[in-house]
Protein backbone atom coordinates (compact mmCIF):
# COMPACT_ATOMS: atom_id res chain seq x y z
CA UNK A 1 0.00 0.00 0.00
CA UNK A 2 1.04 3.67 -0.25
CA UNK A 3 2.82 5.33 2.53
CA UNK A 4 3.60 8.77 3.02
CA UNK A 5 6.89 9.65 4.15
CA UNK A 6 7.62 9.63 7.68
CA UNK A 7 8.46 12.62 8.51
CA UNK A 8 4.97 14.08 6.93
CA UNK A 9 3.45 11.89 8.72
CA UNK A 10 5.28 12.47 12.24
CA UNK A 11 4.08 16.42 11.22
CA UNK A 12 0.52 15.42 10.59
CA UNK A 13 0.43 13.20 14.13
CA UNK A 14 2.02 16.47 16.10
CA UNK A 15 -0.70 18.99 14.46
CA UNK A 16 -3.41 16.32 15.27
CA UNK A 17 -2.42 15.82 18.73
CA UNK A 18 -2.15 19.66 19.26
CA UNK A 19 -6.12 19.86 17.45
CA UNK A 20 -6.65 17.10 20.08
CA UNK A 21 -5.26 18.95 22.81
CA UNK A 22 -7.00 22.06 22.02
CA UNK A 23 -10.73 20.56 21.56
CA UNK A 24 -9.73 18.65 24.91
CA UNK A 25 -9.65 21.65 26.88
CA UNK A 26 -12.49 23.25 25.72
CA UNK A 27 -14.72 20.36 25.46
CA UNK A 28 -13.41 16.91 26.99
CA UNK A 29 -15.90 15.02 25.90
CA UNK A 30 -15.09 15.15 22.87
CA UNK A 31 -11.55 14.28 23.28
CA UNK A 32 -9.89 12.20 20.51
CA UNK A 33 -8.10 9.51 21.57
CA UNK A 34 -4.92 8.65 20.47
CA UNK A 35 -5.71 5.68 18.24
CA UNK A 36 -8.62 8.16 16.66
CA UNK A 37 -5.33 10.27 15.40
CA UNK A 38 -3.30 7.24 14.55
CA UNK A 39 -6.28 6.08 12.69
CA UNK A 40 -6.54 9.05 10.59
CA UNK A 41 -2.63 9.33 10.38
CA UNK A 42 -2.09 5.57 9.02
CA UNK A 43 -5.47 4.33 8.07
CA UNK A 44 -6.76 8.12 6.40
CA UNK A 45 -10.17 7.00 8.75
CA UNK A 46 -11.06 3.93 7.04
CA UNK A 47 -12.90 1.42 9.04
CA UNK A 48 -11.18 -0.71 11.33
CA UNK A 49 -12.46 -3.83 12.35
CA UNK A 50 -11.79 -6.11 15.49
CA UNK A 51 -9.44 -8.21 14.48
CA UNK A 52 -9.81 -11.36 17.32
CA UNK A 53 -10.12 -14.48 15.63
CA UNK A 54 -8.43 -13.43 12.85
CA UNK A 55 -5.12 -12.35 14.29
CA UNK A 56 -3.90 -12.40 18.09
CA UNK A 57 -1.29 -10.11 19.32
CA UNK A 58 1.27 -12.13 21.99
CA UNK A 59 3.00 -9.51 24.69
CA UNK A 60 4.10 -9.37 28.09
CA UNK A 61 1.83 -7.08 30.38
CA UNK A 62 4.74 -6.01 31.81
CA UNK A 63 8.03 -5.53 29.99
CA UNK A 64 11.37 -7.05 31.86
CA UNK A 65 13.72 -4.43 29.23
CA UNK A 66 11.95 -1.87 27.84
CA UNK A 67 14.26 -1.63 24.85
CA UNK A 68 13.82 -5.43 24.05
CA UNK A 69 10.16 -6.33 23.91
CA UNK A 70 9.51 -9.04 22.01
CA UNK A 71 6.43 -9.08 20.60
CA UNK A 72 4.51 -11.85 18.27
CA UNK A 73 0.90 -11.70 15.69
CA UNK A 74 -0.32 -14.90 15.29
CA UNK A 75 -2.70 -15.15 12.06
CA UNK A 76 -4.94 -18.09 11.79
CA UNK A 77 -6.07 -17.36 8.25
CA UNK A 78 -3.98 -19.35 6.12
CA UNK A 79 -1.95 -17.13 3.31
CA UNK A 80 -3.88 -18.57 -0.23
CA UNK A 81 -3.45 -16.52 -3.49
CA UNK A 82 -6.98 -16.28 -3.13
CA UNK A 83 -7.19 -14.99 0.58
CA UNK A 84 -4.32 -13.41 2.38
CA UNK A 85 -3.50 -10.53 4.95
CA UNK A 86 -0.87 -8.38 2.58
CA UNK A 87 0.48 -6.26 5.98
CA UNK A 88 0.30 -6.20 9.45
CA UNK A 89 0.58 -2.81 10.73
CA UNK A 90 2.34 -2.65 14.70
CA UNK A 91 1.37 0.79 16.57
CA UNK A 92 2.66 1.89 19.29
CA UNK A 93 0.49 4.85 20.83
CA UNK A 94 2.45 6.47 22.98
CA UNK A 95 6.00 6.42 21.65
CA UNK A 96 7.35 9.23 19.88
CA UNK A 97 7.22 7.12 16.18
CA UNK A 98 4.22 5.14 17.28
CA UNK A 99 4.24 2.98 13.79
CA UNK A 100 7.36 0.96 14.87
CA UNK A 101 6.78 -1.25 11.72
CA UNK A 102 4.99 -2.44 8.81
CA UNK A 103 5.16 -6.33 7.72
CA UNK A 104 4.10 -6.73 4.05
CA UNK A 105 3.40 -10.43 3.45
CA UNK A 106 2.71 -12.60 0.10
CA UNK A 107 0.81 -15.58 0.37
CA UNK A 108 3.51 -17.35 -0.37
CA UNK A 109 4.49 -17.16 3.73
CA UNK A 110 1.78 -19.49 4.55
CA UNK A 111 1.41 -17.76 7.69
CA UNK A 112 0.93 -14.35 7.84
CA UNK A 113 2.63 -14.85 12.18
CA UNK A 114 5.28 -12.35 12.76
CA UNK A 115 7.91 -11.98 15.69
CA UNK A 116 9.37 -8.99 16.51
CA UNK A 117 11.15 -6.83 19.29
CA UNK A 118 10.23 -3.62 20.28
CA UNK A 119 11.11 0.01 22.38
CA UNK A 120 8.22 0.81 24.42
CA UNK A 121 8.68 4.73 26.04
CA UNK A 122 5.91 4.75 28.11
CA UNK A 123 2.74 2.34 29.52
CA UNK A 124 1.04 2.35 26.31
CA UNK A 125 -1.73 -0.03 24.16
CA UNK A 126 0.58 -1.82 21.32
CA UNK A 127 -1.70 -2.71 18.00
CA UNK A 128 -1.29 -5.38 15.62
CA UNK A 129 -3.74 -4.35 12.34
CA UNK A 130 -4.01 -6.61 9.89
CA UNK A 131 -4.93 -5.82 6.30
CA UNK A 132 -6.29 -8.14 4.18
CA UNK A 133 -5.69 -8.39 0.66
CA UNK A 134 -9.01 -6.70 -0.48
CA UNK A 135 -7.98 -3.85 1.63
CA UNK A 136 -10.15 -4.08 4.61
CA UNK A 137 -8.47 -4.00 8.13
CA UNK A 138 -8.66 -5.69 11.58
CA UNK A 139 -7.32 -4.64 14.66
CA UNK A 140 -6.07 -6.37 18.08
CA UNK A 141 -4.70 -4.78 20.79
CA UNK A 142 -2.86 -5.35 24.08
CA UNK A 143 -1.71 -2.76 26.99
CA UNK A 144 1.78 -3.33 27.79
CA UNK A 145 3.77 -1.47 30.70
CA UNK A 146 7.06 -0.49 30.37
CA UNK A 147 9.00 2.85 30.17
CA UNK A 148 12.28 4.08 29.08
CA UNK A 149 12.60 2.03 25.53
CA UNK A 150 13.47 4.89 23.26
CA UNK A 151 16.24 6.55 25.53
CA UNK A 152 17.67 3.65 27.13
CA UNK A 153 21.12 3.81 26.82
CA UNK A 154 22.83 1.59 23.77
CA UNK A 155 23.93 -2.13 25.17
CA UNK A 156 27.20 -1.44 23.19
CA UNK A 157 29.21 1.18 22.71
CA UNK A 158 29.28 2.66 19.26
CA UNK A 159 32.90 1.03 17.55
CA UNK A 160 31.33 -2.44 18.86
CA UNK A 161 28.21 -1.73 17.31
CA UNK A 162 29.72 -0.59 14.27
CA UNK A 163 31.92 -3.31 14.20
CA UNK A 164 29.20 -6.18 13.80
CA UNK A 165 27.04 -3.16 11.94
CA UNK A 166 24.60 -5.48 9.18
CA UNK A 167 25.55 -8.69 10.09
CA UNK A 168 22.89 -11.37 9.92
CA UNK A 169 22.10 -14.11 11.46
CA UNK A 170 19.36 -16.71 10.14
CA UNK A 171 17.47 -19.41 12.97
CA UNK A 172 16.28 -22.00 10.48
CA UNK A 173 13.87 -24.22 12.00
CA UNK A 174 15.41 -28.15 12.40
CA UNK A 175 13.69 -29.70 9.76
CA UNK A 176 12.62 -28.09 6.68
CA UNK A 177 9.26 -29.06 5.02
CA UNK A 178 7.67 -28.21 1.49
CA UNK A 179 4.59 -27.39 1.53
CA UNK A 180 4.13 -25.97 5.17
CA UNK A 181 5.00 -22.61 6.50
CA UNK A 182 8.40 -22.87 7.91
CA UNK A 183 9.12 -20.46 10.24
CA UNK A 184 12.33 -18.27 10.14
CA UNK A 185 13.82 -16.17 12.49
CA UNK A 186 16.47 -13.39 11.02
CA UNK A 187 18.72 -11.52 12.94
CA UNK A 188 20.37 -8.19 11.56
CA UNK A 189 23.12 -6.43 13.50
CA UNK A 190 21.98 -2.77 14.22
CA UNK A 191 22.17 -0.44 16.78
CA UNK A 192 19.10 1.54 15.95
CA UNK A 193 20.22 4.33 17.24
CA UNK A 194 16.51 6.50 17.95
CA UNK A 195 17.78 9.84 18.12
CA UNK A 196 17.40 9.80 21.70
CA UNK A 197 20.20 7.87 23.40
CA UNK A 198 23.28 9.93 24.92
CA UNK A 199 26.73 8.77 23.74
CA UNK A 200 28.23 8.08 27.19
CA UNK A 201 31.73 9.33 25.86
CA UNK A 202 31.11 12.40 24.20
CA UNK A 203 27.32 13.45 26.31
CA UNK A 204 26.44 13.89 22.71
CA UNK A 205 22.70 13.13 21.34
CA UNK A 206 23.56 9.97 19.16
CA UNK A 207 22.24 11.02 15.85
CA UNK A 208 19.29 8.25 14.78
CA UNK A 209 20.82 5.86 12.35
CA UNK A 210 18.12 2.94 12.25
CA UNK A 211 16.88 0.26 9.55
CA UNK A 212 14.23 1.67 6.79
CA UNK A 213 13.18 -1.19 4.98
CA UNK A 214 14.10 -5.09 4.83
CA UNK A 215 12.92 -6.93 1.95
CA UNK A 216 13.31 -10.65 1.94
CA UNK A 217 13.24 -12.60 -1.35
CA UNK A 218 12.29 -16.53 -1.99
CA UNK A 219 14.05 -17.37 -5.62
CA UNK A 220 13.40 -13.87 -6.22
CA UNK A 221 9.70 -13.17 -5.67
CA UNK A 222 9.04 -10.79 -2.55
CA UNK A 223 8.04 -12.61 0.28
CA UNK A 224 8.33 -9.90 3.03
CA UNK A 225 8.86 -6.67 3.35
CA UNK A 226 9.55 -4.60 6.58
CA UNK A 227 8.93 -0.64 7.26
CA UNK A 228 11.22 -0.13 9.98
CA UNK A 229 11.55 2.99 12.11
CA UNK A 230 12.93 3.55 15.43
CA UNK A 231 10.80 1.59 17.79
CA UNK A 232 12.49 -1.49 16.23
CA UNK A 233 15.19 -2.65 19.00
CA UNK A 234 18.67 -2.51 18.88
CA UNK A 235 19.59 -5.48 16.80
CA UNK A 236 16.33 -6.08 14.91
CA UNK A 237 14.44 -9.74 14.97
CA UNK A 238 12.05 -10.31 12.34
CA UNK A 239 10.32 -13.82 12.48
CA UNK A 240 8.21 -14.49 9.01
CA UNK A 241 6.74 -17.52 8.16
CA UNK A 242 7.55 -19.38 4.11
CA UNK A 243 6.14 -21.89 2.39
CA UNK A 244 7.94 -23.33 -0.13
CA UNK A 245 7.09 -25.86 -2.64
CA UNK A 246 11.05 -27.13 -2.68
CA UNK A 247 14.80 -25.76 -2.20
CA UNK A 248 15.70 -22.53 -2.97
CA UNK A 249 16.96 -19.39 -1.85
CA UNK A 250 16.28 -16.68 0.22
CA UNK A 251 17.74 -13.42 0.05
CA UNK A 252 17.90 -10.81 2.63
CA UNK A 253 18.49 -6.96 1.33
CA UNK A 254 18.16 -4.26 4.06
CA UNK A 255 18.57 -0.83 4.02
CA UNK A 256 19.08 1.90 6.25
CA UNK A 257 18.20 5.52 6.96
CA UNK A 258 21.96 6.75 5.98
CA UNK A 259 21.55 5.01 2.28
CA UNK A 260 23.97 1.45 3.90
CA UNK A 261 22.93 -1.35 2.25
CA UNK A 262 23.04 -5.12 3.41
CA UNK A 263 23.06 -7.93 1.24
CA UNK A 264 23.26 -11.44 2.48
CA UNK A 265 21.44 -15.04 0.61
CA UNK A 266 20.69 -18.36 2.15
CA UNK A 267 20.08 -22.16 0.01
CA UNK A 268 17.39 -23.72 1.98
CA UNK A 269 15.86 -27.41 1.97
CA UNK A 270 18.56 -28.57 -0.38
CA UNK A 271 19.68 -31.08 2.38
CA UNK A 272 15.49 -32.03 2.78
CA UNK B 1 9.25 15.26 42.39
CA UNK B 2 5.91 13.16 42.21
CA UNK B 3 2.67 14.04 42.86
CA UNK B 4 1.81 11.30 45.50
CA UNK B 5 5.32 13.15 47.47
CA UNK B 6 4.35 16.89 46.99
CA UNK B 7 0.65 15.75 48.24
CA UNK B 8 2.44 13.82 51.16
CA UNK B 9 4.37 16.78 51.86
CA UNK B 10 1.67 19.50 51.61
CA UNK B 11 -0.51 17.60 53.79
CA UNK B 12 2.29 16.98 56.63
CA UNK B 13 3.89 20.73 56.16
CA UNK B 14 0.09 21.63 56.80
CA UNK B 15 -0.24 20.37 60.18
CA UNK B 16 3.36 20.30 61.47
CA UNK B 17 5.56 22.45 59.53
CA UNK B 18 8.19 20.70 57.17
CA UNK B 19 10.98 20.35 60.00
CA UNK B 20 8.51 18.12 61.83
CA UNK B 21 7.39 16.36 58.72
CA UNK B 22 11.60 15.74 58.56
CA UNK B 23 11.36 13.73 61.48
CA UNK B 24 8.20 11.97 60.86
CA UNK B 25 10.21 10.68 57.61
CA UNK B 26 13.05 9.15 60.10
CA UNK B 27 10.82 7.84 62.81
CA UNK B 28 8.97 5.70 60.32
CA UNK B 29 12.00 4.32 59.09
CA UNK B 30 13.70 1.49 59.53
CA UNK B 31 17.19 2.38 61.36
CA UNK B 32 19.49 -0.05 60.20
CA UNK B 33 22.22 -1.20 63.07
CA UNK B 34 25.76 -0.68 62.13
CA UNK B 35 27.86 -3.88 62.60
CA UNK B 36 31.57 -3.80 62.99
CA UNK B 37 32.80 -7.06 61.35
CA UNK B 38 36.77 -6.27 61.76
CA UNK B 39 38.21 -3.49 63.46
CA UNK B 40 37.20 -0.25 62.60
CA UNK B 41 35.36 -2.09 59.82
CA UNK B 42 31.50 -1.28 59.99
CA UNK B 43 28.76 -2.21 57.52
CA UNK B 44 25.27 -1.66 57.65
CA UNK B 45 23.29 -4.19 55.87
CA UNK B 46 20.49 -3.34 53.31
CA UNK B 47 17.37 -5.00 53.52
CA UNK B 48 16.25 -7.24 50.92
CA UNK B 49 12.87 -5.58 49.79
CA UNK B 50 12.34 -3.44 46.45
CA UNK B 51 12.04 0.26 47.04
CA UNK B 52 9.66 1.43 49.65
CA UNK B 53 9.08 4.65 51.24
CA UNK B 54 9.73 2.85 54.55
CA UNK B 55 13.24 1.41 53.62
CA UNK B 56 14.11 5.00 52.06
CA UNK B 57 16.16 2.90 49.25
CA UNK B 58 18.40 0.96 52.15
CA UNK B 59 18.58 -2.00 50.06
CA UNK B 60 22.36 -2.38 49.75
CA UNK B 61 25.16 -3.24 52.19
CA UNK B 62 27.15 0.55 52.89
CA UNK B 63 30.53 0.19 54.38
CA UNK B 64 32.67 2.34 56.39
CA UNK B 65 37.02 2.19 57.01
CA UNK B 66 38.07 3.67 59.74
CA UNK B 67 41.72 4.81 59.72
CA UNK B 68 43.73 6.69 62.17
CA UNK B 69 43.36 9.86 60.27
CA UNK B 70 40.05 9.74 58.22
CA UNK B 71 37.51 7.47 57.53
CA UNK B 72 36.01 5.96 53.71
CA UNK B 73 33.04 5.03 52.87
CA UNK B 74 32.58 2.83 50.31
CA UNK B 75 28.38 3.78 48.52
CA UNK B 76 25.68 6.35 49.73
CA UNK B 77 22.98 4.22 50.22
CA UNK B 78 19.33 4.84 48.39
CA UNK B 79 18.38 8.37 49.76
CA UNK B 80 19.89 11.65 51.45
CA UNK B 81 17.95 10.76 54.01
CA UNK B 82 19.25 7.05 54.20
CA UNK B 83 23.02 8.32 54.05
CA UNK B 84 22.24 11.15 56.64
CA UNK B 85 21.44 8.47 59.30
CA UNK B 86 24.08 6.27 58.20
CA UNK B 87 26.74 9.20 58.65
CA UNK B 88 24.86 9.89 62.23
CA UNK B 89 25.22 5.96 63.14
CA UNK B 90 28.98 6.34 62.07
CA UNK B 91 29.61 9.25 63.91
CA UNK B 92 28.46 7.43 67.18
CA UNK B 93 31.17 5.19 67.07
CA UNK B 94 34.48 7.01 65.34
CA UNK B 95 35.56 10.99 65.63
CA UNK B 96 37.50 10.60 62.75
CA UNK B 97 36.28 12.86 59.50
CA UNK B 98 34.69 11.50 56.44
CA UNK B 99 37.51 11.83 53.93
CA UNK B 100 36.24 9.75 51.01
CA UNK B 101 33.18 8.25 49.79
CA UNK B 102 33.89 5.39 47.20
CA UNK B 103 31.55 4.95 44.58
CA UNK B 104 31.27 1.01 43.72
CA UNK B 105 28.93 1.82 40.69
CA UNK B 106 26.38 3.54 39.21
CA UNK B 107 22.95 2.06 40.36
CA UNK B 108 20.71 4.18 42.27
CA UNK B 109 20.58 1.97 46.17
CA UNK B 110 24.28 2.53 45.96
CA UNK B 111 24.75 6.24 44.60
CA UNK B 112 21.82 8.38 45.79
CA UNK B 113 23.00 9.30 48.78
CA UNK B 114 25.78 10.75 47.71
CA UNK B 115 25.71 14.29 47.94
CA UNK B 116 25.30 14.03 51.97
CA UNK B 117 28.72 13.23 51.88
CA UNK B 118 30.25 15.35 49.40
CA UNK B 119 28.59 18.31 51.27
CA UNK B 120 30.67 17.49 54.19
CA UNK B 121 33.73 17.35 52.10
CA UNK B 122 34.20 13.91 51.02
CA UNK B 123 36.54 13.28 47.73
CA UNK B 124 34.96 10.96 45.60
CA UNK B 125 35.78 7.99 43.56
CA UNK B 126 34.94 5.71 41.46
CA UNK B 127 35.34 3.71 37.96
CA UNK B 128 36.72 6.07 35.58
CA UNK B 129 33.49 5.53 33.67
CA UNK B 130 31.34 6.38 36.73
CA UNK B 131 30.77 9.86 35.93
CA UNK B 132 29.45 9.34 32.55
CA UNK B 133 27.07 6.57 33.65
CA UNK B 134 25.99 8.65 36.27
CA UNK B 135 25.19 11.76 34.63
CA UNK B 136 23.19 9.75 31.82
CA UNK B 137 21.01 7.90 34.03
CA UNK B 138 20.53 10.38 37.09
CA UNK B 139 17.21 11.96 35.59
CA UNK B 140 16.00 8.52 35.05
CA UNK B 141 17.00 7.01 38.58
CA UNK B 142 15.78 9.85 40.25
CA UNK B 143 12.60 10.44 38.97
CA UNK B 144 11.61 6.57 39.97
CA UNK B 145 12.67 7.25 43.20
CA UNK B 146 10.95 10.07 43.84
CA UNK B 147 7.70 8.31 42.93
CA UNK B 148 8.99 5.00 44.89
CA UNK B 149 10.68 6.92 48.18
CA UNK B 150 8.95 9.97 48.13
CA UNK B 151 10.58 12.63 50.09
CA UNK B 152 13.37 10.63 51.48
CA UNK B 153 15.14 11.07 48.01
CA UNK B 154 14.78 14.99 48.05
CA UNK B 155 18.20 16.71 47.48
CA UNK B 156 19.89 13.84 45.73
CA UNK B 157 21.81 14.94 43.01
CA UNK B 158 24.72 13.31 40.46
CA UNK B 159 27.82 13.77 42.29
CA UNK B 160 31.32 14.44 39.85
CA UNK B 161 33.98 11.91 40.63
CA UNK B 162 37.04 14.15 41.86
CA UNK B 163 39.24 10.65 41.83
CA UNK B 164 38.14 8.53 38.33
CA UNK B 165 39.86 4.96 38.32
CA UNK B 166 41.01 3.20 35.25
CA UNK B 167 40.65 -0.48 34.51
CA UNK B 168 44.34 -0.78 33.91
CA UNK B 169 45.68 1.39 36.92
CA UNK B 170 44.89 0.75 40.09
CA UNK B 171 44.76 2.81 43.32
CA UNK B 172 45.20 3.69 47.10
CA UNK B 173 44.05 5.35 49.36
CA UNK B 174 45.87 5.86 52.89
CA UNK B 175 44.11 6.56 55.83
CA UNK B 176 46.58 6.72 58.53
CA UNK B 177 47.56 3.78 59.66
CA UNK B 178 45.85 1.42 56.62
CA UNK B 179 45.91 1.28 53.13
CA UNK B 180 43.03 0.97 50.79
CA UNK B 181 42.89 -0.45 47.37
CA UNK B 182 40.66 0.71 44.83
CA UNK B 183 40.15 -1.49 41.52
CA UNK B 184 38.00 -0.84 38.19
CA UNK B 185 36.92 -3.51 36.30
CA UNK B 186 36.11 -4.50 33.01
CA UNK B 187 31.99 -4.71 32.17
CA UNK B 188 30.48 -7.14 34.38
CA UNK B 189 27.44 -6.08 36.80
CA UNK B 190 27.51 -3.01 34.87
CA UNK B 191 30.23 -1.30 32.83
CA UNK B 192 31.82 0.80 35.83
CA UNK B 193 32.26 -1.78 39.32
CA UNK B 194 34.95 -0.90 41.33
CA UNK B 195 36.01 -2.86 44.09
CA UNK B 196 37.57 -1.71 47.41
CA UNK B 197 40.08 -4.22 49.28
CA UNK B 198 40.91 -2.97 53.18
CA UNK B 199 44.71 -4.51 53.03
CA UNK B 200 44.76 -4.14 57.38
CA UNK B 201 41.68 -6.70 57.68
CA UNK B 202 42.26 -8.92 54.32
CA UNK B 203 38.54 -7.57 53.78
CA UNK B 204 37.20 -7.68 50.18
CA UNK B 205 34.51 -4.99 49.54
CA UNK B 206 32.83 -6.61 46.21
CA UNK B 207 29.99 -3.67 45.59
CA UNK B 208 27.74 -5.59 43.55
CA UNK B 209 30.33 -7.87 41.85
CA UNK B 210 29.13 -10.30 44.46
CA UNK B 211 25.65 -11.02 45.31
CA UNK B 212 24.58 -13.39 48.18
CA UNK B 213 20.78 -14.35 48.98
CA UNK B 214 19.67 -11.21 46.77
CA UNK B 215 19.60 -12.58 43.33
CA UNK B 216 22.53 -11.36 40.90
CA UNK B 217 21.11 -8.28 38.11
CA UNK B 218 23.20 -8.52 35.29
CA UNK B 219 23.68 -4.92 33.49
CA UNK B 220 26.69 -5.25 32.10
CA UNK B 221 28.15 -8.69 30.46
CA UNK B 222 27.04 -12.15 31.64
CA UNK B 223 29.97 -13.33 30.26
CA UNK B 224 32.19 -10.39 31.45
CA UNK B 225 30.79 -10.90 34.65
CA UNK B 226 32.03 -14.51 34.55
CA UNK B 227 35.32 -13.89 33.41
CA UNK B 228 35.81 -11.11 36.01
CA UNK B 229 34.51 -13.44 38.84
CA UNK B 230 37.77 -15.11 37.91
CA UNK B 231 40.27 -12.30 38.49
CA UNK B 232 38.75 -11.61 41.23
CA UNK B 233 39.11 -15.18 43.28
CA UNK B 234 42.58 -14.52 42.74
CA UNK B 235 42.42 -11.65 44.91
CA UNK B 236 44.09 -12.16 47.98
CA UNK B 237 41.42 -11.54 50.79
CA UNK B 238 39.89 -13.61 53.61
CA UNK B 239 36.37 -11.67 53.85
CA UNK B 240 34.47 -10.24 51.60
CA UNK B 241 31.36 -7.68 51.73
CA UNK B 242 29.24 -8.40 49.07
CA UNK B 243 26.90 -5.55 48.26
CA UNK B 244 23.99 -7.79 49.05
CA UNK B 245 23.83 -10.31 51.42
CA UNK B 246 25.42 -10.37 54.78
CA UNK B 247 27.65 -8.15 56.49
CA UNK B 248 30.20 -10.56 56.04
CA UNK B 249 31.43 -13.56 54.20
CA UNK B 250 34.41 -16.42 53.71
CA UNK B 251 36.55 -15.45 50.46
CA UNK B 252 36.88 -16.89 47.79
CA UNK B 253 34.18 -19.19 49.19
CA UNK B 254 31.30 -16.53 49.22
CA UNK B 255 31.71 -16.76 44.84
CA UNK B 256 30.19 -20.47 44.58
CA UNK B 257 26.73 -19.25 44.55
CA UNK B 258 26.29 -16.48 42.31
CA UNK B 259 28.80 -18.75 39.77
CA UNK B 260 26.48 -21.56 39.78
CA UNK B 261 23.55 -19.19 39.20
CA UNK B 262 25.37 -17.42 36.57
CA UNK B 263 26.82 -20.50 34.88
CA UNK B 264 23.24 -22.08 34.57
CA UNK B 265 21.94 -19.26 32.81
CA UNK B 266 24.34 -19.10 30.01
CA UNK B 267 23.82 -22.98 29.86
CA UNK B 268 19.86 -22.91 29.71
CA UNK B 269 19.99 -19.90 27.71
CA UNK B 270 22.51 -21.28 24.90
CA UNK B 271 20.31 -24.68 25.18
CA UNK B 272 17.40 -22.58 24.51
CA UNK B 273 18.98 -20.82 21.25
CA UNK B 274 20.77 -23.93 20.05
CA UNK B 275 17.19 -26.00 19.81
CA UNK B 276 15.80 -22.91 18.14
CA UNK B 277 13.29 -21.62 21.19
CA UNK B 278 12.64 -17.68 21.00
CA UNK B 279 13.10 -15.53 23.89
CA UNK B 280 8.92 -15.27 24.62
CA UNK B 281 9.04 -19.05 24.91
CA UNK B 282 11.91 -18.99 27.07
CA UNK B 283 9.85 -16.76 29.62
CA UNK B 284 7.25 -18.30 29.45
CA UNK B 285 9.45 -21.55 30.62
CA UNK B 286 12.07 -20.01 32.41
CA UNK B 287 14.97 -21.88 33.74
CA UNK B 288 14.36 -22.13 37.79
CA UNK B 289 15.88 -19.62 39.77
CA UNK B 290 16.92 -21.29 42.98
CA UNK B 291 16.39 -19.79 46.18
CA UNK B 292 17.32 -16.36 45.08
CA UNK B 293 15.27 -14.16 47.05
CA UNK B 294 13.67 -11.26 44.85
CA UNK B 295 14.15 -13.69 41.53
CA UNK B 296 9.88 -13.24 40.35
CA UNK B 297 10.87 -9.82 38.36
CA UNK B 298 14.99 -9.92 38.44
CA UNK B 299 15.30 -13.53 36.55
CA UNK B 300 13.03 -12.80 33.91
CA UNK B 301 14.92 -9.74 33.11
CA UNK B 302 18.35 -11.78 33.31
CA UNK B 303 17.22 -14.36 30.91
CA UNK B 304 16.47 -11.48 28.79
CA UNK B 305 19.77 -10.13 29.46
CA UNK B 306 21.55 -13.07 28.61
CA UNK B 307 19.57 -13.97 25.24
CA UNK B 308 20.70 -10.89 24.06
CA UNK B 309 24.16 -11.45 24.54
CA UNK B 310 24.51 -15.25 23.77
CA UNK B 311 22.56 -15.19 20.60
CA UNK B 312 25.12 -13.87 18.43
CA UNK B 313 27.60 -15.91 19.49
Amino acid sequence: MGMSPLPFARRRLLVATGGCLAVSLVRPARARSQWDVLREVFFENRPVHDGTGLIELEAPDRAHDAALVEVAVKAFLPQTPERYIRAIHLLIDRNPAPRAAVFKLAPATGSASITTRIRVNEYTPVRAVAETNDGALFMVERFVKASGGCSAPASKDKEAAYARLGKMKLLEPERFRPGEPNELRLLISHPQYSGMQIDQLTRNWIPADHLETIRITWNGKPLVEVEADISLSEDPLLGFHLQPEGPGELRVEAADIKGRRFVQSWQLGAGS
Amino acid sequence: MTGSAIDRRVLLGAVAGLTVAASLWSAGAAALPLVEIAPGLFVQVGVHEDFTPHNRGGIANLVAIAGANAVAVVDAGGSPAQAHDFREALAARTDRPIRHLILTHHHPDHVMGATVFRASGARIWGHARLEAALLDRFPTYRAAMDRLLGAAVDGAEPVPIDEPVAIETPRRIDLGDRVLELRAWPTAHTDCDLTVLDVATDTLIAGDLLFLERIPVIDGSLLGWLRVMDELARIPARFVVPGHGPASAPWPEALTPQRRYLDDLVAAVRRAIARGRSLSALLAEPPPAGDWLLSSDNHPRNITAAYKELEWE
